[in-house]
């Protein structure tokens, strides 16, 4: 087992690249201004804030770490629970999760800024010590009752699983069909909130528990090369874990969409974090840009290319604004970017010119908000189209492993607790069961998979249990 | 606007608030801004025979992201000529004739005590301030605490100062002593005009984690240092009301430790302190801190009805008793305010980890920890109470086991969430009353076992 790093061939590096012009909305914050904060937390007993992160982190435990100057232990603290605490401190929706539980917050009063603190933590204590070990020390496994797991797909849920499992001593292999791991945490989050490197970093530490990450490996029906079957997998491993995450971008089905300057929303943003770079600015400089969509993903092109330089964004969304499933706070950031906003008008063309360039979107609604009555088709002129309205499942994977179903929206059917699919080895977690929540989620499906089996197992870790969220297990 | 002049031993000051002898009132220059800042009058840095310092010389104790809450020094006194002190002294006086300069003093024989009155006295001051407090280097060559603590040696250093002095004499007292009673009626005896107190209390106030030496560091050692600062005012007040209270000391007290507040002034006055002194407030913030002292002392002067500073001092005095003749039959049963309480469950694990294990949460009835408690069960409120903040998450308090020990309302980050409720046992009964008519037994004792 290659315990020294993930095979990271095509690894993020080139400084030149787009995303690096947009800066941290939230930057690492200073020693002082950590202890500062970290001072306020009251240290709630039986926290409200524990119970709203999807993985119980014990939030007030490491913040008084802080306080006290205890980096090492309150990385750990925050670890134990979230292996991928680091990444989900800088990409959380903290404002309706923990922080939005926070005792202060319904007390009117300013709530303790927990992802910063979060960040701050585990960012410092990784970068600060010489190895990773120190942080998350690999726990003494039984070498001969090791089990073998695999994952597919090298995003959050599978990193979580897998390193969930090398920690106890098992052998955990991710296999990931791109040229890069880290899932969308590399490909998809907004560069304001995490750079692809950062991303990468926190691969490297899931690697050094152990895990094994090869890129460049898709599951398939066969085994040719740079591909693995479900058959092999379930030949040579105890278990397997999807991690799959999801498919293509939606299209919208209308005349006109197909060719230049009508792009798929996650996969415009995976190019411009990892494929264009500073002098392609051009391409949104200046420009007119309409999104489709009214979830986060469209906020975060939207406010992506607002900060780009783009001379007008405009985010249209088919009902009104409160139907929106993008959060309100980042709706309101994205109007500080200056991002405007066209709510009830529905897609009906994408109008190009003789030529074929993009001018406008076409679309039928009210022209004027408040009267609904008055519907008729308009054109937002436009230079790029950008859309947001979701992504495909992969639902051929049911094909592939028996016993796997899906469910009716098309996401693997799997017990909600511990991921367990109709195939008793295997496990699946992260958006391609919940068809698309946040990282912090997919982690916990991911741990959850993996403390059920290690429980399963029985070797030593008779103290896990998944559903209370309580300690990690282990000598 | 109340008046806050004070008479203290016969030197009439424009407002109690002095600034202490320290660093703050080292030179001239400094204490003419002190004066125009509003500061009544200035304790000179101790003059005597000029010393040499160390540096570093002070290290600050921070305490929940607020800095200095406790502040310890190793500097020695005056580190100027005399001549230069008493230069600026005259010209100071002579500007701000209507301001307080009193000079603390201190040095070893007869005859340079009275070498040393006699051109403090000859420069203008008002009064004089026997220092013998310090607890660190000076004590080390016999001056400062080391007199302090021996009542025999203050009293006649005191009588010597009293016999060449114009002026009124104050003795700086040292908290570094078991009893402060002691030092304070050996000032009296000794003839002094008035007393100070607290000076600094003996302290480390640190380590240095990675080289392993004490704070604050002198290249590789340290060395034991005076305490003060807000963290020292309790011990401050303590010994202020101790001496208030005392029969024999029948002279004026100015109050020192940790005021940096207006608060802090007035429970110095009403402890019985004629003038206050400031020193670690000042080095923190600077002279302009006295703005707040007068306005605050007055605008509390005026909501309480009082015309001068005067009608507050010493008014708390009374209400500072032996533990004996304490009400027994006064209890206080907590109450939780479930409209404000934000539900942070501080006050439950207050109470179960270290108090008396009666706070619960949750709707149901819990039964009664055995120990120290009437068996049986604690009664949850029925229905359970939802808070306006907090909804379900509001502790309830089973009030008969209550014993109104009020840590929950310490540890309460809400302002009036947690009240005490008084609910009178009975008549007035203190432990001496028992004493008194023979019911000091109770039962569970040592020896109730034995045959």
């Amino acid at each position: 087992m290659n315990c020294d790093g993930p095979s990271r061939a095509h690894a993020v590096r080139d400084a030149d690249r787009l995303e690096n012009e947009l800066l941290d909305k939230k930057p690492l914050y200073t020693e002082a201004e950590a202890r500062a904060e970290a001072d306020r937390c009251l240290y709630c007993v039986d926290a409200p804030c524990i119970k709203a992160c999807p993985t119980q982190i014990d939030i007030p435990t490491f913040i008084k770490k802080i306080a006290s100057g205890n980096l090492r232990g309150s990385a750990t603290t925050i670890l134990e629970q979230n292996l991928l605490g680091y990444s989900c401190a800088r990409v959380c929706p903290v404002e309706v999760l923990c922080v939005g539980d926070c005792v202060y917050t319904a007390w009117g009063r300013e709530p303790i800024p927990i992802g910063r603190l979060q960040r701050y933590a585990t960012e410092t204590a990784m970068s600060g010590s010489a190895s990773f070990s120190a942080l998350l020390p690999r726990r003494r496994g039984a070498a001969a009752s090791a089990m073998r797991v695999a994952c597919v797909g090298a995003g959050p849920a599978s990193l979580a699983f897998a390193g969930t499992m090398a920690r106890e001593g098992h052998e955990a292999v991710i296999f990931e069909k791109g040229a890069i791991a880290g899932g969308l945490n590399a490909t998809g989050i907004a560069p304001y909130k995490l750079h692809a490197e950062d991303a990468q970093r926190e691969v490297e530490f899931v690697a050094s528990l152990g895990v094994e990450v090869v890129t460049g490996i898709a599951l398939d029906a066969s085994d040719a090369p740079g591909r693995i079957s479900a058959k092999k997998l379930l030949d040579t491993y105890d278990a397997v874990f999807l991690g799959l995450g999801l498919g293509v971008d939606t299209t919208l089905g209308i005349p006109g969409e197909s060719g230049a300057g009508v792009v798929g929303a996650t996969a415009w943003i995976e190019r411009m974090k990892l494929s264009m770079n500073r002098e392609q600015r051009f391409e949104i400089e200046g420009k007119t840009i309409v999104v489709v969509g009214g979830g986060n993903t469209a906020i975060d092109v939207a406010r992506e290319c607002a900060q780009l330089g783009a001379a007008r964004v405009v985010m249209v969304y088919r009902r009104g604004a409160s139907s929106m499933s993008g959060y309100a706070h980042e709706m309101d950031a994205a109007r500080v970017d200056g991002v405007e906003f066209v709510a009830h008008a529905r897609p009906v063309a994408v109008v190009r010119n003789v030529s074929g360039a993009v001018t406008a979107l076409r679309v039928s609604g009210p022209r004027v908000s408040g009267t609904p009555s008055d519907v008729s088709d308009y054109d937002l002129p436009c230079d790029l189209v950008a859309v947001a309205i979701g992504q495909s499942k992969l639902r051929e994977v049911a094909t592939y492993f028996p016993g796997v179903e899906l469910d009716d929206r098309g996401c693997i059917a799997c017990d909600p607790t511990t991921g367990q699919t109709g195939h008793a080895k295997v496990f699946a977690g992260g958006d391609c069961v919940n068809g698309g929540k946040e990282v912090v989620n997919a982690v916990a499906n991911g741990r959850d998979a993996a403390r059920t089996l290690l429980e399963r197992w029985s070797l030593k870790f008779a103290r896990v249990s998944p559903s209370s969220g309580g300690q990690a297990a282990g000598a | 606007m109340a008046d806050l002049s004070i008479d203290f031993a016969g030197i009439k000051s424009l407002n109690p608030f002095w600034l202490a002898s320290a660093p703050p009132s080292n030179t001239g220059e400094q204490i003419m801004r002190a004066f125009d800042a509003g500061w009544g009058g200035a304790v000179w840095k101790t003059l005597g025979d000029p010393v040499v310092n160390v540096t570093s010389r002070f290290g600050g104790i921070d305490y929940g992201g607020k800095k200095m809450m406790g502040l310890n020094n190793i500097e020695l006194i005056t580190d100027r000529p005399l001549d230069v002190n008493l230069r600026e002294i005259r010209e100071v006086k002579k500007r701000y004739p209507k301001h307080i300069i009193i000079a603390s003093l201190m040095t070893e024989s007869k005859r340079d005590w009275q070498v040393l009155i006699q051109k403090c006295e000859d420069a203008g001051v008002d009064g004089l301030e026997l220092n013998f407090g310090c607890p660190h280097g000076m004590c080390e060559r016999g001056m400062g605490s080391s007199v302090g603590q021996e009542p025999k040696l203050l009293q006649e250093i005191t009588s010597w100062a009293k016999a060449f002095a114009r002026t009124p004499v104050l003795v700086k007292l040292t908290p570094n002593t078991g009893d402060i009673v002691e030092p304070g009626l050996a000032g009296v005896a000794g003839g002094a005009d008035g007393l100070s107190l607290i000076n600094t209390v003996k302290s480390i106030i640190g380590v240095d984690l990675e080289r392993l030496i004490p704070l604050p560091r002198v290249a590789n050692g340290s060395t034991n240092g005076g305490y003060c600062g807000p963290a020292v005012k309790p011990i401050a007040l303590h010994m202020v009301a101790a001496l208030a209270r005392e029969r024999g000391i029948t002279i004026p007290i100015s109050g020192i430790g940790g005021i940096e507040t207006w608060r802090d002034a007035a429970e110095f006055i009403a402890l019985g302190s004629t003038s206050v002194q400031v020193c670690t407030a000042v080095m923190h913030y600077g002279y302009r801190i006295v703005e707040d002292l007068l306005e605050g002392l007055n605008g509390y002067l005026d909501s309480k009805g009082m015309k001068s500073v005067g009608e507050l001092r010493g008014r708390a005095i009374s209400g500072y008793q032996e533990w004996g003749d304490l009400d027994l039959n006064y209890e206080l049963v907590a109450a939780i305010d479930p409209t404000v309480c934000i539900g942070c469950q501080l006050c439950v694990t207050a109470c179960h980890d270290g108090a008396h294990q009666c706070i619960f949460t949750g709707a149901d009835d819990r039964p009664r920890p055995p120990h120290a408690h009437s068996l049986g069960l604690a009664t949850a409120p029925k229905p359970p109470r939802l808070g306006l903040v907090a909804g379900d998450r509001v502790p309830w308090i089973d009030e008969p086991e209550c014993v109104g020990c009020n840590l929950c309302q310490l540890v309460c980050p809400v302002a009036g969430c947690i009240t005490m409720v008084e609910r009178r046992k009975g008549p007035k009964e203190t432990w001496n009353d028992r004493v008194r008519a023979g019911r000091d037994k109770i039962s569970g004792g040592i020896r109730e076992s034995e045959p």
